[in-house]
């Protein structure tokens, strides 16, 4: 397996997530069969469909997250999210904002506390916007370093709006941003 | 008007050094232009025929002295000395080099400007009427909520990558001067059955290739809960936008394709989840910001307040300009101030830096320090005591800004065409100029009354050739450039969108062909009648018969 490094809550790390096609096996546990059962099993992303199709074996295994299309109506998981341990929405360019909405709902809507991951074209310079909207880990685009998109995150130090990350918008804080911001 | 807090100067810092680390990278070839694209366009950068133009947000039209000068500054030292007001009051340089971008961001920044947001897939710079606060037929002063909207779409994380731009405009007059049926978002501040003042919400208006009027998807909303409606409405638009084909991407398109029921329906359950949380906003910041927004020390009318009988009299020059380019004012005393930018040989909405430095020093002196820009491609000076017209009349003469040909014929709005824009067809400023020319003579415009003239270089439509009551599109045909005649439109409360009257004519017979539709209007016309009452009243066919002769 290629190792792969994301930014997890601002900071890079291994990703410890297996993205499983539909036509491989889930793995058990951390790849070898004769790991000691103490082990936990490595975490897996499957796709909507065989989330769908296998619902509750995969749920009965855990560590489970489903990867989502854009054009997918999040609410329709909502039944889901209890049983999923990470949902990873897609930007198929990063021109194409729809899973910034669709992050928020999850969040700010259906409460969902796991894992929410960006994927797709993720670069630097749409960093803030997704920590913003509720993303947790930023899967980096094809051919790109983790570490490039750290900047991103520090962009601003100031917002106005209330979004997954600060569920006030400036206008309800107690305090302006500036006073508390370390530039 | 508004001043920057201490949170506002950073984020817009903050901003210029973000983007002065773009065009490093991109200098340096980190980013590809195609990455690098959305990121300019979100700064308002533009690759155009010749070069670079940036276009400068200036919120809803309000420009203080000090800008002013700062913008003849920036003219100066990074444009060839002049200025480009568009038709969403904003400004554009049409030479900055890349690099120097973001310098030229940081001189902006000194005097609280930016370009954020006046271009790219995202919620654009709000626009108003250019007579907030000043005109009497208001309800109530839209601008402090222009600011409420203004900074809620201020790097709105949700809403940067939409399907396509997306504009909104607010009005708080009975008369609507914004154009609101045909932004995105069109706000009406309008009084409920109760007697409380809130907004009626109409989306889906817009020109460009496909000429739509805005409907009213709800008749109320309150003050408290408008950030939440927009959101809503943005959310609708975020998911269900059209993403492949950018000629239908438009929300205009998405409410026309879902029926104006089921598009209501999709944006008040999304409004149920959300207007309720803390995105309502308090009466407190709606306080807050409207004291930014108080009227200036006006003076009593006993000392403001002149009559002009006697000067006027003396000097017809100043009559005329008096009667044509001032208006009413609802406080006595006063009267607004309107400023040409289209005099003779002069591009439709240029200015330049010497007469953005003469309107700063008359602004201080007879106008509470204060301009403003009009979705007409004029300025205002909203606040002139009427003792002072004369001496205001004089310094605007002297600076080449008392044209006096406001509403008339020549007061054209026109895009920059082939002279900067690299999708034109046509050159628009050239055509602008012909027409010009032909109708020099004062009191045949005077006579011809209010005709509202725009000008397009392309189906992109910039200069808004829909809605003028004679609108004018260049094409190209076979290599040349032709002009298609529409006829018909019109921008504010009788909106309407105007229909092409026949085959498109050469660009020489274009300025003919306004004098002989126009010389048609004056047979037709019944007594106080306007242009498009003319043609309301008696349809198209006298008209082109008038440009295509007998068929
Ligand atoms: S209407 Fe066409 S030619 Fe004119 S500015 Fe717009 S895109 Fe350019």
């Amino acid at each position: 397996m290629e190792s792969r490094e994301i930014v997890l809550d601002g900071a890079v790390v291994a990703d410890p997530w297996v993205f499983v096609a539909d036509d491989e096996p889930i793995p058990s546990q951390s790849g070898r069969a004769d790991a000691p059962t103490s082990v936990a099993p490595p975490r897996v992303f499957v796709t909507l469909g065989r989330w769908r199709a296998d619902r509750a074996a995969l749920a009965a295994r855990g560590r489970v997250g489903v990867v989502v299309p854009s054009d997918l109506d999040i609410r329709t998981l909502a039944d889901d999210l209890p049983l999923l341990a990470a949902v990873a929405l897609e930007f198929p360019r990063f021109a194409d904002g729809r899973a910034y909405t669709q992050a928020r709902i999850l969040r700010e809507q259906l409460g969902f506390l796991g894992s929410v991951r960006a994927r797709g074209e993720v670069l630097r310079d749409q960093a803030f916007y997704m920590v913003r909207c509720g993303f947790d880990v930023l899967e980096p685009a094809a051919g790109r370093a983790a570490a490039d998109l750290l900047p991103g995150l520090s962009d601003f130090s100031v917002t106005y709006q209330g979004a997954a990350d600060t569920a006030l918008p400036r206008y309800r804080r107690p305090t302006p941003d500036t006073q508390r911001a370390v530039a | 008007m508004y001043r920057y807090d201490e949170d506002d100067i950073r984020i817009v810092r903050e901003r210029v050094e973000q983007f002065r680390d773009q065009v490093r990278r991109r200098l340096s070839g980190e980013l590809s232009e195609d990455e690098f694209r959305p990121l300019r366009l979100q700064n308002g950068l533009y690759h155009q025929r010749h070069a670079y133009m940036l276009r400068v947000a200036i919120p809803y039209g309000m420009l203080s002295s000090r800008q002013l000068r700062q913008l003849a500054y920036i003219a100066r030292r990074y444009d060839k000395g002049y200025g480009h007001i568009s038709t969403r009051q904003n400004i554009q340089f049409n030479w900055p080099l890349l690099e120097e971008v973001p310098d030229l961001l940081s001189d902006l920044a000194d005097v609280e400007m930016h370009a954020i947001q006046t271009s790219g897939n995202c919620i654009r710079n709000v626009t108003s009427d250019a007579l907030a606060g000043v005109a009497g037929d208001e309800l109530e002063d839209p601008r402090p909520y222009c600011e409420l909207i203004r900074q809620w779409s201020t790097f709105h994380p949700e809403f940067a990558y939409l399907p396509r731009k997306f504009k909104i405009a607010v009005t708080g007059a009975t008369v609507d001067r914004a154009a609101v049926a045909f932004h995105d978002i069109g706000l009406r501040l309008v009084r409920s059955d109760s007697g409380e003042v809130g907004f009626q919400v109409i989306v889906g208006g817009g020109l460009g290739r496909t000429p739509l009027i805005g409907q009213v998807v709800r008749e109320f909303v309150s003050k408290r809960d408008i950030l939440s409606y927009c959101e809503a409405v943005l959310r609708v638009y975020n998911l269900g936008g059209d993403r492949e084909n950018k000629y239908k991407a438009r929300i205009k398109i998405q409410l026309k394709t879902a029926g104006i029921d089921a598009f209501r329906a999709a944006v008040e359950a999304e409004w149920d989840r959300v207007r309720d949380t803390p995105i309502a906003v308090p009466e407190a910041e709606l306080d807050r910001l409207r004291a930014f927004f108080e009227p200036p020390a006006y003076e009593a009318a006993s000392r403001a307040a002149k009559s002009w009988d006697a000067e006027s009299a003396v000097d017809p020059e100043f009559a005329r300009w008096l009667r044509h380019n001032t208006s009413e004012h609802k406080v006595p005393g006063y009267r607004v101030v309107h400023i040409s930018l289209k005099a003779p040989g002069v591009p439709p909405g240029d200015i330049t830096a010497d007469q953005l430095d003469a309107l700063a020093a008359l602004s201080d002196s007879y106008s509470f320090g204060e301009a403003r820009t009009t979705h007409q491609q004029n300025m205002v000076l909203a606040d002139v005591a009427q003792r002072d017209l004369a001496d205001l009349w004089r310094g605007l003469r002297d600076a080449g800004l008392a044209t006096p040909n406001i509403g008339t014929l020549t007061d054209m709005i026109c895009c920059p065409g082939l002279d900067f824009c690299s999708l034109a067809n046509a050159g628009s400023i050239a055509v602008a100029r012909r027409i010009d020319e032909t109708f020099q003579d004062l009191d045949e415009l005077y006579d011809l009354g209010e005709v509202q003239l725009k000008l397009s270089g392309c189906i992109n439509a910039c200069g808004h050739h829909h809605i003028g009551h004679i609108g004018i599109l260049g094409i190209n045909k076979a290599g040349e450039e032709y002009y298609q005649i529409m006829l018909g439109g019109a921008p504010g409360d009788d909106a309407s969108l105007g229909r092409w009257i026949g085959p498109a004519v050469a660009q020489d017979e274009i300025a003919p062909a306004v004098d002989r539709l126009v010389r048609r209007y004056v047979e037709q016309r019944a007594n106080q009648e306007r242009f498009i009452d003319t043609y309301r009243r008696v349809g198209a066919e006298p008209f082109k018969e008038a440009v295509y002769g007998i068929a």
